[in-house]
């Protein structure tokens, strides 16, 4: 039987890459507000709590999904029925598409048959993501025409006027890109990136192609339409933009998309220019051969990260619980439990491989370095995704002709000298 | 205040194309941005950080459980004087509704029952919506019988209109 090709596997891989921007997703949005409120000094989200724990907010993004569950969904009397229903659809559905061509870890060797880790794999690879991504604009054009809002309109004209001259950038940018690696494979490309530069540097695309990295995270803000680039939804002059009539969760369709989106950018970044799942100076032979350490380092972060964080949460709650005579003064002891217990199933593991496992099994070192690769990828993702947040809260957003001197006078010229710099370079070089 | 530059060339007696305006040029490296973005994230940074391991310093207060105490003189809700015996300091002279400008006092007179005191007020009744806490009535009493030192400020919410209006039992119990 070929395990690569069995339908468990392949709907296993096709899953998890799905799953996984949707279990980021609140881990998003609670970076969103946390950390936002601690950069102007706010507390932020600190009261809905189950039994008195609040985990620092994050409950407070279950509360907002159960709200937007059970709220009312208005439809104004005169919109386009038909296209207002499609545009949160296509949003939601667009979003998610994307993740699936991204790697998320190097082929894991079963007995002689190998599993690539790329749910789905396309031999035009980057471009799959670049040309279904450019449907996103079509939700945000049509939802603001098919609510008959001059608000709503404005914001789809200037979402589509501002995804044409950014795609324009995205694509240059990525053309130097796919020169030194020679392949549209996304998976190619990772490998590609797992060598050394100077002996010393990992071969990542920000080290080869530095310009090219930055022209690329920047039409990827635009993209996302992300602050600075948020002039689709700009609350200051525009209301809500393109989803000022929309409510419940119609809305919280585009709401998700908008962060699935981000987490999907992040992760073209990362697989482009930061080595994807290549942990820099690792390669996946030396994970392999030394699998029992991997397997050591991974347990013991468990076991550091466990009980740093009950010690933290011990040390944290008097001062900060004791204003609250309700169940919330329990609540760092109830954290320090469960991250104590988290702490001391590390130990156990660490325990358990060191007296029971002896030698660890082929398949099983291959599947150890998968995961340590796994975990490298999203940490940099996730890493990213924070990116955004944090630019969103630092930097003011544009006028509507800078974005466009941005877009076609600034960053389209940078990227065709980048191009023929690359050019230029490979000849010198003599190919790749 | 803005500044009306044909009127401060007449001021300043030169002519304005005699005046020539120095504005610092940005250097390459602050036209670029990138630094300049760099620097920004960086001040956010510090903050988020700071604010991470400082949480007990964070100047917000958690409200309901905690309160800021309140200036002495602060005008919170009203409330009325009794005399030594328990009954109300307030004489009905109708002063206060006289120096309400938000006309939210109502006060009822009746003849009062001991005749050193011509009369005593039978319903006396503000009504918080229209109230803006000026604290007129308190100058204007002259038996001293309304005070708004109680220090609520936050406790008048209802949901029906009527419930609002404050009664002479619950202003005299506070």
């Amino acid at each position: 039987m070929d395990l690569d090709s069995f339908w468990g596997v392949q709907l296993g891989r096709v899953v998890l890459m799905w799953l996984l921007p949707l279990l980021l997703l609140p881990l998003m949005i609670w970076f969103e507000r946390k950390a936002s409120a601690f950069m102007q000094d706010r507390t932020g989200p600190n009261r809905a709590a189950i039994a008195g724990v609040r985990l620092g907010g994050i409950i407070h993004t279950m509360a907002d999904v159960l709200k937007l569950l059970s709220k009312e969904d208005i439809r104004p009397v005169n919109v386009n029925g038909f296209y207002f229903a499609l545009a949160p659809l296509i949003a939601i559905v667009v979003s998610q598409l994307l993740f699936v061509v991204v790697p998320f870890g190097d082929a894991i060797d079963v007995g002689g048959q190998t599993i690539s880790l790329q749910a789905l794999h396309l031999d035009i690879g980057i471009l799959y993501p670049l040309a279904v991504g450019s449907v996103y604009v079509y939700s945000i054009v049509l939802a603001g025409w098919a609510s008959n809002n001059k608000y709503g309109i404005l914001g789809g004209l200037r979402a589509a006027a501002q995804v044409v001259s950014y795609e324009v950038a995205l694509g240059l940018s990525i053309v130097g890109a796919l020169m030194v690696y020679g392949t549209t494979d996304l998976n190619e490309m990772v490998r590609y990136q797992g060598g050394l530069l100077f002996g010393f540097l990992p071969r990542w695309g920000i080290f080869l192609q530095p310009i090219g990295a930055l022209l690329f995270l920047v039409a990827a803000f635009a993209e996302t339409n992300r602050t600075p680039f948020d002039l689709p939804e700009r609350d200051a002059e525009l209301v809500a933009g393109f989803h000022t009539e929309y409510s419940a969760m119609r809305f919280a369709s585009f709401f998700m998309a908008e962060y699935i989106h981000i987490i999907v950018a992040s992760g073209l970044v990362v697989t482009l220019f930061f080595g994807g799942w290549q942990i820099p100076w690792l390669s996946t032979e030396t994970l392999r051969a030394n699998a029992g350490i991997v397997l050591d380092v991974m347990l013991g972060g468990l076991v550091v990260v466990g009980f740093g964080s009950a010690a933290l949460a011990m040390r944290w709650s008097p001062s900060l619980m004791r204003q609250f005579q309700d169940l919330r003064r329990h609540e760092g002891k109830v954290l320090a439990t469960l991250f104590g217990g988290l702490g001391a199933l590390g130990l156990l593991g660490l325990g358990l491989v060191h007296t029971q496992v002896g030698v660890l099994p082929d398949w099983a070192a291959s599947a150890l370095a998968a995961l340590a690769q796994f975990s490298a990828f999203t940490a940099k993702t996730m890493l990213f995704a924070f990116g955004f947040i944090w630019v969103r809260w630092t930097l003011p957003s544009f006028r509507y002709d800078q974005l466009m001197r941005l877009g076609w006078k600034n960053m389209m010229p940078v990227a065709l000298v980048n191009v023929a710099l690359t050019g230029l370079v490979l000849l010198a070089v003599g190919g790749r | 205040m803005a500044i009306d530059r044909a009127d401060l060339y007449t001021r300043l007696g030169v002519k304005p194309e005699e005046v020539t305006v120095v504005r610092p040029e940005p250097s390459i490296l602050t036209r670029l941005y990138i630094f300049e973005i760099i620097k920004g994230m960086g001040i956010t940074m510090r903050h988020m950080l700071y604010n991470m391991f400082h949480q007990g310093q964070m100047p917000t207060l958690q409200f309901p459980e905690l309160r800021r105490t309140l200036p002495p003189r602060f005008r919170g809700r009203h409330r009325l004087m009794k005399k030594e015996d328990g009954t109300p300091r307030c004489v009905a002279c109708m002063m206060c509704p006289t120096a309400c400008p938000a006309d939210c006092i109502h006060i009822e007179a009746a003849d009062s029952p001991d005749p050193r005191v011509e009369k005593i007020p039978v319903r006396f009744e503000i009504d918080l919506m229209r109230c803006i806490f000026c604290g007129y009535c308190v100058e204007a009493c002259p038996k001293d019988a309304i005070r708004m030192d109680t220090g609520l400020f936050t406790d008048m919410a209802a949901t029906r209109r009527e419930d609002f209006v404050l009664t002479m039992d619950k202003m005299l119990s506070e």
